[in-house]
């Protein structure tokens, strides 16, 4: 498997814009019915992503990050905040665990653009088993701080 | 004696001890063919190993031995009587005294160990135990000089694995000692001038490397040897990174214990030595328990055998220790001194070469330079701006080259030279100057590859 499958353009232009990085634009306390908060750390490599989620209205109204790491871990937490803004905590859910799947299916379940959009792209890391937990960080915190802001 | 012949290395015919000739290329060649691992391809590219530091590849003569020893010689050892079990602790004991010789030892100044870090564990849990057993009167008064307490100090310094660091932040702890450290500069110099006011008469203990496993840098060991003594403090040196890779002898670095591992260099995993002065392994308390390290024992107490028994509890790793034997031959019949040569100059070619990339960060002394006396061994650890350590190692895997990706166990260090990961390439005495090469010309195209042009500066 060539290495491009792996660093898709996609990926490596969203490593560089990094969308929901900084938490200078979170939504406040005031304006959210739920927040939530979670950081996760990768002992292995030393990745660190923290992840802020608001909920508001029946749907996350923000999910913004900080954090340090390969491209695939950053490029996977800018592809999260895409996707998962906007969406209510259920669907989040659904889409969290449909990335899941593909990534931790060693290469056997391909991405579908149709429910996963811009995550599709991480198909290829399925292939790579060192680098699943790249793609995961920011998704299990997202998911920790979803239901933070929801329970 | 052993009962088969194990094939010793290949060498040129014309080695005279007195003036070794250089380990070049066409005899690295011959070597490498000696290293199942090393003539494989990876994706249709040939393997280029450049992770020694990590784990050494091992050559057919070290293979054998372990295998040899279960189909001849294969029994538990220091005891029972039948003639199986004879060979077994003769092969045993014999392996042992060839492991001291090779490190300047006695042979009852080698303990096996599972690693380098159950050594270090070892002694700092001798020395916890030592303070209990002073504090509850067991024991005799030798062991005061092993106890520590509040106002005791233990050194390290700032560059160490964590297996050399976190042992003694444990018997810290546990004794209400101070763990106090060497700090280095923004290089990763060690500052020897505060080293000496560091260690003083408060100081009990002072552990350190003897060569760093992400700088590249042999220690200056002397002088914080001498700094040591002159505090009456013990000295611990971790020689995971010295032992392979040049000749060293324990009893001239005056050093009171140290730790090595095998699988660092040519044994197989699963085995390593605490080396220790004689009278302090014999008066220091055990660490582990149990079986073959007793003389006599009730239902309400033990006594213990002099080192290495002592620290030997429970079966051994006998096949292990017998093909660590096996690696120490080849090592020592290929000529330390020569393996240290080579590898200061595979070290000066791979510093170069890093150096020279636009946006590529050498870390440790810079090509040329010499840290403490000593010229860079075969490791050499590098920070590529703007690609974290894991895409840097993800972009040379596709190309079959096997690099080193993140804090090396050495967090402290990074932390402290800004990092949190790194990129290490380690050379060994099958390293060619070609896989060199092919891994400098690689590593100047990642930061193409990640759309970062090569004169950026991040």
């Amino acid at each position: 498997m060539s290495l491009d499958a792996l660093y898709q353009q996609v990926i490596l232009e969203h490593a560089k814009e990094r969308h929901g990085s900084g938490f200078a634009d979170t939504l406040g306390e005031a304006q959210a019915a739920g927040l939530g908060e979670s950081h996760q750390l990768n002992p292995v490599c030393g990745d660190e992503v923290t992840v802020r989620v608001a909920v508001a209205d029946g749907a996350i109204q923000s999910l913004r990050w900080e954090g340090q790491g390969c491209s695939i871990s950053m490029a996977s937490a800018s592809v999260l905040h895409d996707l998962a803004e906007g969406a209510s905590p259920e669907e989040f859910r659904r889409l969290a665990e449909a990335f899941r799947e593909m990534i931790r299916s060693r290469g056997q379940i391909p991405g579908d653009p149709e429910v996963l959009g811009d995550a599709a792209a991480f198909e290829g890391v399925s292939r790579y088993a060192a680098r699943v937990k790249c793609a995961m960080i920011a998704w299990v915190a997202a998911e920790d701080a979803a239901r933070q802001a929801t329970g | 004696m052993a009962l088969v012949s194990i094939p010793a290395p290949l060498r040129p015919d014309s080695a005279d001890p007195a003036h070794p000739s250089d380990l070049d290329d066409s005899e690295v060649e011959r070597i490498r063919h000696d290293f199942p691992a090393l003539g494989q391809e990876l994706g249709g590219r040939p393997l280029v190993y450049l992770d020694s530091g990590a784990t050494s590849q091992k050559p057919r003569s070290v293979l054998e031995a372990e295998q040899d020893f279960y189909e001849t010689r294969n029994a538990a050892v220091h005891r029972g009587a039948h003639e199986l079990a004879v060979r077994a602790t003769d092969a045993y004991e014999e392996a042992r005294a060839a492991v001291a010789g090779f490190v300047g030892a006695d042979p009852a100044e080698l303990v096996w160990t599972s690693n380098a870090t159950e050594a270090l564990n070892l002694v700092a849990y001798a020395f916890s135990n030592a303070t209990l057993w002073a504090e509850r009167g067991r024991g005799g008064s030798e062991l005061r000089r092993f106890a520590l307490g509040p106002g005791d100090e233990i050194v390290v310094t700032e560059l160490e694995h964590h297996a050399n660091l976190i042992p003694w932040q444990e018997l810290a702890f546990r004794t209400g000692a101070a763990l106090r450290y060497i700090p280095i500069d923004d290089d990763g110099r060690l500052d020897l001038a505060e080293a000496s006011r560091i260690i003083g008469p408060n100081t009990r203990l002072v552990a350190f490397s003897h060569a760093s496993n992400v700088l590249g840098t042999v220690s200056p060991v002397e002088e914080l040897v001498g700094l040591a003594r002159r505090a009456g403090a013990f000295t611990v040196l971790d020689a995971c990174q010295s032992v392979p890779h040049q000749p060293v002898d324990f009893k001239q670095l005056d050093v009171d214990f140290a730790a090595f591992s095998g699988h660092k260099m040519l044994a197989p995993t699963g085995i390593g030595a605490l080396y220790g002065r004689r009278e302090l392994l014999d008066a220091l308390p055990p660490f582990l328990v149990g079986g073959s390290m007793i003389t006599t024992v009730t239902m309400e107490r033990a006594d213990y055998l002099p080192a290495p028994q002592r620290f030997e509890a429970g079966t051994q790793r006998i096949s292990q220790a017998v093909a660590f034997a096996a690696a120490v031959d080849y090592l020592r019949e290929t000529g330390m001194q020569r393996i240290a040569a080579r590898e200061a100059r595979l070290g000066e070619r791979l510093a170069e070469g890093i150096a020279a990339l636009d946006g590529v960060r050498l870390l440790g002394p810079a090509p040329g330079e010499d840290w403490y006396g000593h010229p860079r061994f075969g490791i050499a650890a590098f920070d590529v701006a703007g690609v974290h350590a894991h895409d840097v190692g993800q972009f040379l895997d596709s190309r079959g080259i096997a690099v080193r990706v993140g804090h090396h166990c050495a967090q402290p260090l990074h932390r402290r030279l800004g990092l949190t990961a790194s990129t290490r390439a380690s050379a060994y005495l099958y390293t060619t100057e070609a896989e060199v090469d092919s891994f400098l010309a690689s590593l100047a195209e990642v930061r193409g590859y990640f759309g970062l042009t090569s004169k950026a500066g991040s």
